[in-house]
């Protein structure tokens, strides 16, 4: 199990449970558990919309589009039936959060798709588990095995004629199925590959019926929404960013670890008093602030609060709020290089912008890096990421070009630096010796 | 081709989850790789006929997801993390120790007595608690050296046992 961490400012309006033995029935129960979807079914599908509405959850997978403005989106009447897809195969490097509400408090996530899908006249509910997290899916399967056993699921749930269906639904290895389409394909068997939109899954999902597919984190937060109301959830967070977020803080840290915080939270405040600041007194160099596909922000660029919209402001994202901060022993280049490579590795391959872009990426970083670059190599890097932006099938070739362009911008000279002093002037000669440990 | 009972009695609740019988196939599929070690041609050729899809189709799909694979692996498969998270804490260095430790010189290189194989891994949602590795479905979080080595004889104690 993964170790817990706390601090004084957070907010634990999500993970108020973990470490509690939440993951057992009878103590979520005793932990107010299953009393939320009791409150939803009694307020009825236009109430729950509205409360969504009103506690301004923005969906966490990284979009963050309005939930409750998603799920009004599912046509009242359909031939098909409709679905709700919980998507908790979060694959984004920097990203750990989704971990610990599965470990700690899956009925939660059980009970947001439950509301979800009350919410728009859906019978059946999916939670798609990534292949890693086996032992997740262990608690998981467990915890819908249990809520089965009560009576939460199934017929006629809770005596009022209502029927609804959980199951769970194991990936296999794959970042690219955490884009909602490609996840459709992935729970329909086939490869993870995104699909053409419009149509949206709203209109036609899953089997072709209307689907909502929301992020672990969103769906385990509506519980919460429901038992304080929206309204004062929403106060919790900034204007149009209700609510807090799960920041799983990493990288160059003395406390790494997952940590609930109002949206809006100094991003200095999260690295310099939530995560004790930069490792073994060394300066901070750079911080990645929302999972590895958000744009680099430079040290003097850290006076904001995390959440959408001051992000975007800022040039970058929020994104998963996986924030991997970086201390002024790392390589820029390498850093670069690291994240290209894993780009390149999960390009579906669907589509011609990202397949070769993040391919040539790869290999112009990894040759840089390793000395035999050339001073044109730096505006080529530049130049190729800028021609995959808003030019590829699905969000992954942004995913890819967005965090290279700030890579050279902000540090070229780091890029210069290893014309000048060849190989890589920041590693040390024994790992140089190893070059290129990424195949 | 015979599965387990825990297997059957797995596949058979699952088919009953979805609308069509192909949905199960991501998961069955990591389910037999589990029983097998990998997904040999059998198996393919089994899960093929259950789900009334071509071997083509089945093939289609394990070649999508890294974790599925059609050669053997060591008996514990450990995957090494070196992404960013586990990078700027010590990743590499733990991925070339597990190499000469186990004296393994490729990537997915299986040691003689095909008890280990090494593989080097995109992000296993350990980011937190970098540097780590995953042997099989098990996480190892916060390692050095040390802690690799004792992880390492840990699995090696198991057989002997």
């Amino acid at each position: 199990m993964a170790d817990l961490v706390s601090h004084p400012d957070e907010v634990k309006a999500i993970s108020w449970r973990w470490g509690k033995g939440a993951a057992n029935i009878d103590r979520y129960l005793e932990l107010d558990g299953y009393k939320a979807v009791q409150k939803a079914i009694q307020m009825g599908s236009e109430g729950i919309i509205n409360e969504m509405k009103a506690s301004n959850l923005r969906g966490r997978g990284g979009a963050g589009f309005p939930a409750g403005m998603k799920w009004s989106f599912v046509p009242k009447e359909s031939a098909k039936p409709k679905y709700i897809l919980c998507n908790g195969d979060e694959s984004e490097p920097g990203t750990c959060k989704d971990r610990m509400i599965f470990e700690h408090d899956p009925h939660s996530v059980i009970e947001g798709v439950m509301i979800a899908g009350l919410a728009v006249g859906a019978k059946t509910g999916y939670i798609y588990l990534r292949g890693e997290y086996r032992y997740l899916s262990d608690i998981m399967m467990k915890a819908i095995k249990d809520a089965y056993a009560r009576g939460f699921l199934g017929k006629n749930i809770f005596g009022t004629g209502h029927d609804f269906d959980v199951h769970w639904h194991g990936g296999a290895g794959a970042y690219e199925v955490g884009e909602e389409s490609a996840l459709m394909e992935s729970l329909e068997g086939k490869r993870g590959v995104p699909r053409i939109r419009p149509p949206f899954p709203a209109v036609v999902g899953l089997w072709g019926g209307p689907t909502v597919i929301n992020n672990a984190e969103t769906l385990a937060s509506v519980p919460h929404i429901f038992m304080m109301g929206g309204e004062k959830y929403a106060a919790i967070g900034t204007p149009k960013n209700g609510g807090t977020r799960l920041f799983g803080i990493s990288g160059c840290v003395e406390r790494p670890g997952v940590y609930e915080l109002p949206m809006g939270y100094s991003l200095r405040k999260m690295i310099y008093e939530v995560a004790g600041g930069v490792w073994k007194g060394r300066k901070l160099k750079a911080v990645v602030p929302g999972g590895s596909s958000t744009p680099v922000l430079l040290p003097e660029e850290i006076d904001i609060g995390m959440d959408f919209d001051q992000c975007m402001k800022a040039g970058t994202m929020l994104g998963s709020a996986g924030v991997v901060v970086l201390d002024d022993t790392v390589c820029m280049v390498k850093f670069a290089l690291r994240t290209m490579a894993f780009y390149r590795h999960e390009s579906c391959g669907w589509c011609i912008p990202c397949r070769e872009g993040t391919d040539w990426l790869k290999k112009t970083l990894v040759r840089f890096h390793a000395g035999g670059g050339i001073k044109k190599d730096i505006d080529n890097i530049q130049y190729l990421a800028e021609n995959m932006l808003g030019r590829t099938f699905c969000p992954l070739g942004d995913a890819a070009a967005m965090p290279t362009i700030a890579f050279v911008k902000k540090f070229r000279k780091e890029f210069e630096d290893h014309l000048e002093g060849r190989p890589c002037p920041y590693e040390p000669q024994a790992a140089l010796e190893q070059l290129p440990v990424i195949a | 081709m015979q599965f387990s009972s825990e297997f059957e009695t797995r596949f058979t609740e699952m088919l009953t989850h979805y609308p069509t019988k192909r949905s199960v196939l991501v998961p069955t599929l990591l389910y037999v790789q589990d029983e097998l070690g990998y997904l040999s041609d059998d198996a393919v050729n089994e899960i093929a006929q259950r789900l009334e899809l071509s071997d083509l189709e089945v093939r289609n799909v394990i070649s999508y997801y890294s974790m599925l694979r059609t050669k053997p692996a060591g008996k514990y498969n450990v995957q090494v993390c070196t992404n960013i998270s586990c990078l700027v804490r010590g990743g590499e260095e733990i991925l070339r120790h597990c190499k000469e430790t186990l004296g393994v010189t490729q990537d997915k290189g299986v040691t003689p007595d095909g008890l280990f194989s090494v593989e080097e891994v995109e992000c296993i949602g350990a980011c937190c608690w970098a540097p780590a590795i995953q042997v099989n479905y098990d996480y190892h979080e916060n390692l050095t050296m040390e802690k690799v080595d004792a992880v390492l004889e840990s699995y090696r104690k198991r057989e002997q046992q």
